[in-house]
């Protein structure tokens, strides 16, 4: 783990925002990123240059001051020791993250965030770690890893395709509707095939990393979203997906 | 002791092999007839047992240290066909070993998978483990980091003699503080060479590198330039060239020095140490070059972010045909999200000729999203590879491929040109 001091970074500056620039807040990027998360933060990136959009790629690590005027949140999964260094962080910036939550701001929260945006972690050992309540879930440690290929659907969003590793088994409050049903791997855990939780301009789901890429629409309802709160509209001129859609076809044939 | 089930293991390895079939399955066979053989033959080894392992550069590491105990007039036994699991170390002893069993060795330096080598340490206790670093990588097998950590510290605890340690892994430098009994010894970097190996926490850390180690090393390597390189034992620095290709491979040759000097002790013949350094060809599609059309055509192993990372830094795109091909099978890791840890800019330029295995279209998503133009995406790597070297003629090619798009590659060139081809 690094000690080196760390500050709110400012890694992007905006490309000519024509149409004006988001500002997008990744949650602790040193501890959480472990499986390709940064993919999630370029995605939202280049999808917005592509449309004449800037981004501002915001970082908040542990003992960072919170950033003002956060567009959209976005943040990944990470080991277990990552999830204790952010812990007393993470309950320190709650009512912030509680407040954007209930505003309405779009968030991306993926395996280890998506965990800890709940009420309780109960580890296998029957430590209970405190989540911050903003999902209303909880998640048991389990002896198992659920790891492999899913394919699942939504409503609103088609058809899902994505990777899992975890062994957190998360189970949703009854208000609380998962993102989608899983056709193909475990999901949120081994028994009721829910995948992820929708709630608000909340998308949480245990698929890593390469979210967003293989699910640019997903991607767009964020970006969407956020540009409708901060400019009244999103100008869309399309993007070509031809090999997102090829690589999702690709995905979904093969083996677990 | 029973000589039969060395004998029936034996047979069913040359039964095996005029079969041209799985190296390993004669291992199974000799474990199930008689599951001591291993540790009883490799226990008469005079210098004891190596374990190298980590996640990158075992096979090319490993190939070092035995070259270089060789050329200092030792008999070594290793596990060369590249089958680094404890089967396969059975497997290769069962070539070497004669009818009952023992084997005519002065020191064992065997490659071993970290998961594996757990197993294997609890049957034979090295004298000297070489610990590389732990990096993402498989992680659908090992679940986290952290665990492939504690996986390496079961191998540190069970070695008698010297534990040699990265000292530029936090996680393995962090090793040194449960150990107990055995000696422990270091390599390391010069502080100019660090941010060029970035451990996994500096992997998508914004900050640089944390602050150079101040642990003493029995090796440093000082400076690369080009095929070039300075080393630095006992005070001294020495200047070599090395045929190995490669930053990664160049600093593994600094693992290797220090773990042939543990084992050495004072009978080490430095000018020696180097003189077989240099001469070490790279290990089976580690910076290996073919030759095809006249061109020279690299095949460049890529496994985990931090390895793909690596393989581009160390060659320049400049002028050369590229190619990438990327499977998913169990061998390469079924999950795809390491290709968004590895930055692609370098490849912009030039653009990449041709994408191919079966997550093409994953790896020209990832390039996509890096601004890499693509000339053709071709999921059979067959036709992907006539292709390509269709569309490159005059030019100086270059594959990164994943393991098991490795082999399909390798069987395909082998048709045009002259490769080993390793089943």
């Amino acid at each position: 783990m690094s000690d080196a001091p760390s500050a709110s970074a400012l890694t992007e500056a905006p490309a000519d925002p024509a149409k004006g620039s988001l500002r997008i807040l990744q949650l602790y990027p040193r501890e959480m990123n472990i499986y390709g998360d940064y993919g999630n933060v370029l995605v939202l990136k280049q999808r917005l240059a592509w449309r004449g959009y800037g981004a501002e790629i915001l970082e908040h690590n542990a003992g960072d001051p919170f950033p003002d005027d956060v567009d959209l949140v976005i943040g990944g999964g990470g080991q277990d020791s990552g999830q204790i260094v952010i812990q007393d962080d993470l309950q320190a910036i709650a009512p912030t993250l509680r407040r954007l939550a209930e505003d309405g701001t779009p968030m991306l929260l993926i395996c280890g965030l998506y965990q800890l945006f709940g009420n309780v972690f109960r580890t296998h050992d029957g430590t209970e770690i405190p989540g911050i309540g903003v999902l209303d879930l909880e998640t048991r440690g389990g002896a198992e890893r659920l790891i492999g290929n899913v394919v699942a659907t939504s409503e609103e969003f088609g058809e899902i395709h994505g990777y899992e590793n975890h062994s957190g088994q998360t189970y949703l409050g009854d208000g609380l509707k998962p993102l989608a049903t899983v056709i193909k791997g475990a999901g949120n855990n081994a028994e009721e095939k829910h995948e992820g939780a929708r709630y608000k301009n909340i998308v949480a789901s245990y698929l890593h990393g390469s979210l967003l890429p293989k699910n640019p629409a997903i991607a767009d309802f964020l970006l969407r979203t956020a540009a409708e709160r901060k400019f009244g509209e999103f100008q869309d001129d399309g993007v070509d997906d031809t090999l997102a859609e090829l690589a999702r076809q690709h995905a979904g044939a093969r083996p677990r | 002791m029973n000589p039969l089930p060395v004998l029936v293991g034996k047979a069913v390895r040359v039964a095996s092999r005029l079969r041209g079939g799985g190296s390993a399955f004669p291992g199974l066979v000799v474990e199930r007839l008689d599951p001591r053989f291993m540790g009883r033959a490799l226990s008469t080894v005079p210098h004891g047992v190596v374990v190298v392992s980590g996640t990158n550069g075992k096979t090319t590491t490993t190939k070092m240290v035995v070259e270089l105990l060789e050329g200092q007039g030792l008999t070594v036994f290793t596990n060369r066909t590249g089958s680094n699991f404890t089967r396969g170390v059975a497997a290769a002893l069962l070539g070497e070993v004669d009818w009952r069993g023992r084997l005519k060795a002065d020191v064992a330096v065997l490659e071993l998978d970290e998961a594996h080598a757990v197993h294997f340490v609890k049957l034979v206790p090295p004298r000297y483990s070489l610990l590389l670093n732990v990096l993402r990588d498989q992680l659908d097998r090992f679940g986290e980091i952290d665990a492939t950590t504690r996986l390496l510290e079961r191998i540190a605890l069970a070695t008698t003699g010297t534990v040699v340690l990265n000292r530029e892994d936090p996680r393995v430098a962090g090793l040194a503080s449960s150990i107990t009994t055995a000696e422990v010894a270091y390599f390391g970097l010069d502080a100019s060479l660090r941010s060029t190996f970035p451990n996994d926490d500096e992997l998508r850390g914004e900050a640089g590198t944390a602050p150079a180690s101040a642990l003493p090393a029995d090796v440093v390597l000082r400076s690369v330039d080009g095929n070039s390189a300075e080393f630095e034992v006992d005070g001294t620095t020495t200047r070599t060239d090395l045929r190995l290709r490669g930053v990664y491979n160049i600093f593994n040759a600094a693992a290797a020095l220090a773990a042939a000097r543990a084992v050495l002790g004072r009978s080490a013949d430095t000018s020696r140490l180097f003189a077989s350094l240099a001469a070490v060809e790279p290990a089976f599609g580690r910076g290996e070059s073919l030759v095809v059309d006249g061109q020279a055509l690299e095949l460049v192993l890529v496994k985990n972010p931090s390895g793909f990372r690596l393989g581009l830094k160390s060659f320049d795109p400049a002028g050369c045909a590229t190619m990438i091909a990327i499977n998913d099978n169990y061998a390469d890791g079924r999950d795809m999200s390491w290709l968004w840890d590895v930055d692609f800019d370098s490849l912009g330029l030039g653009g990449v000729d041709v994408v191919s295995g079966v997550r093409a279209y994953d790896m020209a998503l990832r390039l996509k999203y890096d601004d890499v133009r693509v000339g053709a995406v071709e999921p059979d790597i067959v036709d992907a590879l006539k292709q390509f070297i269709r569309g490159s003629e005059g030019r100086p090619k270059r594959i990164f491929c994943t393991y098991t798009a490795m082999l399909a590659v390798r069987r395909e060139l082998s048709k045009i040109t002259k490769v080993e081809v390793v089943s």
